[in-house]
């Protein structure tokens, strides 16, 4: 399938001193759904700022490789740009314009469509149809919101983008498992629906390979198994580590046993 | 006590206030979108006053073509300030950038003296004459006609932030820089037009300031009422701005009425202390947790 978008190999130094990113691949066919794994420090948000270009206003710096949309290299093009272009990055923690209400921030966000498409009279209708509850709340200050419903304006602001690609940046973040369920099912109907490619970054594996096609999974800076999800979640060391379940053996493993987990944890020795 | 003495004072004082908000709406715009502390903000309003005096007094325009002239004058200033020594500084110390700030006001003052001399000079008049009378109440017209001008572009610039596009698109930027990117605002193009639009406010409240007061090189002054202004309304508070700049205005007309001049500041400054002491992020601003 053609690849929307393509990681390639890229470096990124934080500062000018600290290295997060080291030679990292990834690619997301057409309106597919890749989740892109991986346990806290991994380098997953920073992975999706060096994309989005979000990364220089955090002082940090892709020092090598490249990431292409839609064929075309994004470096140098700055962050609004690439928006326009179809690439909506929902940061981590939802980053909701708190003193707007709700509707404003969805007016915000038709800036995304500056320069091509028109904006679509009923694409707020859109955003509520799949969010009653933001319709509910129009009015109202989004930084009064729930974190459920904040997450779902978070979404509503990429939906009105119009995107081709929509880069998720932990949406279970702080939320009850219900409400994961709910915003995960949301994210795969938007998907089905819209046809918008999604590169979903997330810890909770489980919901997250659920609605994948093709998933990564990086440590320290860099992909260390990845696959369908199929074989994913069939891989025993995935099952332990990231999904919870047993061994092999199909016996829960006790922390005693933690010499064993840091042996096996290490994928590539 | 004399209550009809007082009254007109008071309003007298009330109407600089209504320009001391505009001037303050200006700087609480640039704040509020960049974190910039424009302590330039004075010498702006000064430029745009002798752009005035060379438009109306130089090259005897009408009053009325050589005001917009002025004003836009003055925005082009600031759009220029931000482009070439704002922006440079992006990323850098806001002590730093604060002091780029009171380097362009000490330019402006330079350029000024070396243009039109440091002499005080007079605008020429250009506000209608006839004195006014609100109830029993005299107004010099001069103040009266500055504040109503004044206050028609306080009120654009409100209705503008809140109800248009282009103000959601503003407040974006100041709730979250990072997230206004994502969202595809163009965020150093909001970062220019703040200071346009802010030196814009600053530039008309200075050609109106200077219509009541007289021009010279030591006008820039005035910034440091305007900095107590939006100290006690909360640096980043569009409400605080306007209260704070009534109040301010208004308190330092009767404290200069009642107390002689030279207490006009002393006067506002008292209040700043101990707005400070009480609460420390100004009246309306907001408590900023600084995470590093």
């Amino acid at each position: 399938m053609e690849a929307l978008l393509e990681i390639d190999n890229i470096e990124v130094v934080y500062n000018k001193a600290v290295q997060v990113l080291r030679g990292l691949s990834l690619r997301v066919p057409k309106g597919a759904i890749v989740a892109l794994l991986g346990s806290n420090g991994a380098g997953k948000s920073t992975t999706l700022k060096s994309v989005s270009g979000l990364l220089t206003l955090e002082d940090g710096e892709v020092t090598a490789g490249e990431v292409r949309f839609r064929g075309k290299d994004v470096k140098g093009v700055p962050p609004e740009k690439l928006v326009r272009n179809g690439l909506f990055h929902v940061m981590e923690g939802r980053r909701v314009f708190e003193d707007l209400t709700v509707e404003e921030n969805l007016i915000a966000a038709t800036y995304a469509l500056t320069g091509n498409k028109p904006s679509l009279s009923d694409s707020y209708e859109l955003v509520y149809n799949y969010f009653p509850r933001l319709k509910e709340r129009r009015k109202q200050l989004a930084g009064y919101l729930s974190g459920g419903e904040q997450q779902m304006l978070a979404l509503g602001r990429a939906l009105i983008a119009q995107p081709d690609l929509i880069m998720l940046d932990e949406p279970s973040l702080g939320l009850a498992p219900l409400l994961v369920e709910e915003i995960f099912t949301i994210v795969a109907r938007i998907n089905r629906e819209q046809g918008t490619a999604i590169l979903l970054v997330e810890q909770n594996a489980a919901v997250s390979l659920a609605i994948a096609s093709y998933g990564y999974i990086m440590e320290n800076g860099k992909i260390v198994i990845d696959g369908p999800t199929e074989k994913l979640t069939a891989n025993e060391d995935v099952q332990e580590f990231y999904l919870g379940v047993g061994g092999a053996e199909g016996e829960t493993r006790s922390y005693r046993d933690i010499k064993h987990y840091k042996r096996r944890k290490r994928w590539l020795s | 006590m004399d209550w009809l003495f007082f009254g007109e004072i008071s309003l007298a004082g009330l109407a600089m206030g209504g320009l001391y908000a505009l001037i303050a709406l200006g700087f609480v715009m640039i704040y509020k979108a960049t974190r910039v502390i424009n302590f330039a903000i004075g010498e702006i309003m000064m430029f745009a006053a002798y752009l005035f005096l060379a438009f109306a007094g130089g090259m005897e325009l009408s009053a009325w073509i050589a005001l917009p002239l002025a004003v836009i004058g003055g925005s082009i200033l600031g759009g220029v300030i931000e482009k070439t020594m704002i922006r440079p500084m992006l990323g850098e110390s806001p002590i730093s950038v604060v002091m780029v700030t009171i380097g362009i006001a000490s330019i402006l003052v330079g350029l000024v003296e070396f243009v039109w001399t440091a002499d005080p000079q007079l605008l020429p008049n250009f506000l209608p004459r006839e004195p006014v009378f609100i109830g029993p109440l005299y107004l010099a017209p001069k103040i009266a006609y500055g504040f109503l001008i004044g206050a028609a572009l306080l009120i654009v610039y409100l209705l503008y932030f809140r109800f248009s596009r282009g103000g959601v698109a503003l407040r974006a930027t100041a709730s979250d820089q990072a997230a206004a990117y994502s969202m595809g605002i163009n965020v150093r193009r909001v970062f220019n037009l703040a200071w346009v639009f802010g030196s814009l406010a600053a530039s008309l409240a200075g050609v109106l300031v200077a219509a009541t007061g007289g021009l010279s090189p030591q006008f820039g002054i005035i910034g440091l009422s305007v900095l107590v202004v939006v100290i006690v309304g909360g640096l980043d508070s569009i409400l605080g701005a306007l209260v704070a700049g009534v109040f301010i205005g208004w308190l330092e007309t009767v404290a200069g009425a009642y107390l002689g001049g030279e207490y006009r500041m002393p006067a506002t400054f008292v209040v700043l202390a101990v707005i400070l002491v009480i609460r420390p992020y100004g009246l309306f601003g907001t408590h900023e947790i600084e995470r590093v």
